[in-house]
């Protein structure tokens, strides 16, 4: 078979993604410094920063959402249960006997179907938990103020009890994650691509060169 | 060459809005600006006393003096008659009791408890003269003690147990000629004395204030805006506004920093939000009795020992009675941290005769009302001054004993120290019931604390309040509070969720090591 490069992760994704993995990293240190867990910049500095890395990310989740959709890119992230027990079998068993991958990445299918519902999950659940909770948590009680006075909420608790669980759930992806981008040709296969966009990949049989390997030749 | 003008056009763009966003505007003077322009404007008088004939003339008595300022302020005599400080006690409507007068005159508290039998000694800090228990100083305009409040030559003191009297040694005439409005020594001659000596009752109202600095108290220092009580306890007609809530149980006639500081005093949004909920006291008096001690503990029932069949005292390390014969022991602490209470401006009263439902727990005399859910309610500092005091288990009131006499042999504590006879003759004068029988109760007294505020460097912090160790508000546990409160379930799942991602991560790649090393020694075979 034969290999080529391919510009699989377009500018504004790569972007996207290495902001994304900043303020999410962010966002953690400070968040939990807020809940206690530590202290390193001052209960203060600490709110005051996580303040404006969510008001940050949420306005790179604005252009995500806009980019996905007139890109059509957001089809990568519809789950699909097809082959689901191949890749969970190539994950505890395949891996271990240098099996190939189950499934074939291209430039119009880049996630494997574990992928998929994952990083759906966190699209759809995980983030938008965040976000939400995460605001009603700024804009709690703020009715002082005038700025929204039916946001009387009687308790911070639930709240900040979900956003909290939403961020354990987070910090567990991302480990699994950091983990897994390991898992490529090379241990540094997945990294390297995501940095450049370009990644070897088998070249589907069927597909004419639409990619931009030519040029590199 | 377009390009490039257009990316510097574009970093020039954003240059522009990040400096317009990022400065503050300096254009206006700050609200604190203005009220310390406002401030160090001092009034000055529009008269001057010393010219008056009638107050040069000789006066017989004190009560002479007072007959020469009522022949001027002919209205004043009516409206000091109408004012707490004239008739020790006040209409209050208390939940659940209704209204009630309650003053001085029938509030126990837990320091001398009562002034019922003991009006001459404690009317040192009436503004009047000749108190007895009968109460007949009330009605008599010419009792008004006019100078305690207005004498500016700050040398009028009251005789100690002479029923509210001056000194016998005083110039009155100087003092009459010297009067105005009241500063911060008037008020401090009574208010920084309470409870028999100097910081014993509030703890953050006492003589070093005379004299403060701006650690001590930035607003009454005297090298800074050297506010007297007045200017914030602003007065009409003799009606002064604000009051303690040892005496108090309504939501009204109080003061407050917002008064001058509005709601929102802070640049930082966050920071104002909190005044919602927590009282400005709260952060910005981090400790109180800073300069000398304060009372904190007052035990009754030691009181009475003798030595050769004498009176004595002793000397705690800082130089205050940690006991004395006629009073007991003491604990006395300085810089204090306050506890916090949430207070929605009302309180309800141990009244004199009330039965007390559980004699095992420490009786609040003054509890303070307030919580998280209601609106009111704001955290506030408070001092609580815990006391073991007398009490007849048997009738299950406290006792009011009779502590001051003139002479040996009326029965009064602090002559004869029996506690029978002053059980008897002081629940007798109170017209309250006495079995005969004599206990000791542990009592606690609730006091807001407002004065001694600190320079704002020195307010507290987020994480005084924020955090899981140690925390000043520890004691409030009805609420959610973040960087103190949390989930101990989310909390215990959440760390085991990542440990357990952890050890799959650490299993799955040392399986993948393995795997290639051995891989990798079976290709060199």
């Amino acid at each position: 078979m034969i290999k080529k490069k391919v510009y699989v992760y377009k500018g504004f994704e790569r972007f996207w993604h290495w902001m994304q993995a900043l303020l999410i990293f962010f966002l953690a240190f400070t968040g939990f410094e807020i809940h206690g867990s530590y202290t390193f910049f001052g209960y203060r500095d600490a709110v005051r920063y996580h303040n404006i890395a969510a008001y940050m990310f949420i306005v790179l989740i604005a252009f995500a959402i806009f980019w996905h959709f007139t890109t059509g890119e957001w089809r990568q992230y519809y789950p699909s249960f097809k082959n689901i027990a191949a890749q969970l079998n190539y994950y505890i068993f395949g891996i271990f006997k240098n099996a190939p991958h189950p499934t074939k990445k291209t430039v119009l299918s880049k996630l494997n179907p574990l992928q998929k519902l994952t990083y759906f999950g966190l699209k759809v659940v995980i983030i938008p938990t965040l976000v939400i909770t995460g605001l009603l948590y700024m804009f709690y009680r703020y009715s002082n103020s005038g700025i929204i006075e039916s946001l009387d909420i009687s308790s911070l608790k639930l709240i900040a009890t979900i956003h909290v669980i939403a961020a354990f759930f987070m910090v567990s992806f991302v480990i699994t994650h950091i983990y897994l981008i390991t898992t490529g040709e090379k241990v540094t296969t997945n990294l390297k691509a995501m940095l450049t966009g370009y990644e070897e990949l088998e070249e589907p049989e069927d597909e004419a060169n639409i990619t931009l390997n030519t040029k590199l030749d | 060459m377009k390009k490039i003008i257009l990316i510097l056009a574009f970093l020039a763009l954003l240059v522009v809005i990040a400096i317009g966003s990022l400065s503050e505007p300096d254009t206006e003077a700050s609200a604190l600006t203005k009220l310390k322009e406002k401030y160090s404007k001092k009034e000055k008088p529009l008269v001057d006393h010393s010219k008056f004939a009638i107050l040069q003339q000789k006066f017989p008595s004190a009560q002479a003096a007072t007959k020469a300022c009522e022949t001027c302020h002919n209205k004043a005599a009516e409206q000091v008659m109408a004012s707490n400080h004239w008739n020790w006690e006040r209409e209050e409507y208390v939940k659940g009791r209704g209204v009630i007068y309650l003053g001085k005159r029938n509030a126990i508290n837990n320091f001398c408890i009562g002034t019922k039998g003991n009006e001459q000694s404690c009317a040192k800090c009436h503004i009047g003269y000749g108190m007895t228990s009968s109460g007949k100083v009330y009605t008599d305009s010419l009792n008004i003690d006019c100078l305690v409040c207005h004498d500016n030559t700050e040398t009028y003191v009251k005789a100690p147990e002479k029923a509210g009297y001056p000194a016998a040694t005083l110039n009155l005439n100087n003092i009459a000629q010297s009067v105005g409005k009241p500063k911060n020594s008037n008020c401090g001659v009574c208010h920084f004395y309470g409870g028999g000596g100097n910081n014993v009752k509030h703890g953050d109202l006492e003589s070093a204030l005379f004299d403060a600095t701006k650690d001590l108290d930035v607003h009454m220092a005297v090298d800074g805006m050297n506010l007297q009580c007045i200017d914030c306890h602003t007065t009409t007609h003799h009606n002064i506004s604000g009051k303690v809530y040892s005496l108090s149980s309504m939501s009204h006639n109080r003061n407050t920093c917002e008064q001058c500081h509005t709601s929102t005093p802070h640049d930082d949004e966050i920071l104002n939000e909190h005044t919602l909920k927590v009282a400005c006291q709260t952060c910005h008096i981090p400790t109180y009795a800073k300069a000398n001690a304060t009372k904190m503990y007052w035990d009754w029932s030691t009181a009475g020992r003798l030595k050769n069949g004498q009176p004595y005292s002793e000397e705690d390390s800082m130089g205050n009675h940690a006991y004395m014969s006629i009073k007991g022991s003491f604990i006395w602490q300085r810089n204090v941290t306050p506890d916090y209470l949430w207070f929605n401006g009302t309180a309800s009263h141990y009244l004199e005769g009330d039965i007390i439902q559980d004699t095992t727990k420490p009786l609040i005399l003054n509890p303070l009302h307030g919580s998280y859910a209601d609106d009111e309610s704001k955290i506030i500092p408070v001092k609580i001054h815990l006391a073991k005091q007398p009490f007849d288990p048997v009738n299950k009131i406290l006792i009011i004993p009779k502590l001051f006499a003139e002479d040996k042999g009326e029965g009064a504590f602090w002559k004869d120290f029996d506690w029978q006879s002053a059980a008897k003759i002081g629940m007798e004068e109170s017209h309250l019931p006495y079995s005969g029988k004599i206990s000791f109760i542990k009592t606690e007294m609730l006091w807001p604390i407002n004065h001694m505020v600190a320079p704002k460097e020195n307010s507290l912090q987020c994480n005084s309040c924020h955090t899981r160790e140690n925390s000043r508000l520890a004691g409030l546990n009805d609420f959610y509070m973040p960087g103190r409160d949390y989930s101990k379930i989310v909390e215990e799942g959440g760390i085991w969720i990542i440990i357990i991602t952890l050890i799959g991560v650490f299993i799955h790649g040392s399986g993948r090591i393995y795997v290639r090393l051995k891989s990798g020694k079976g290709d060199k075979k």
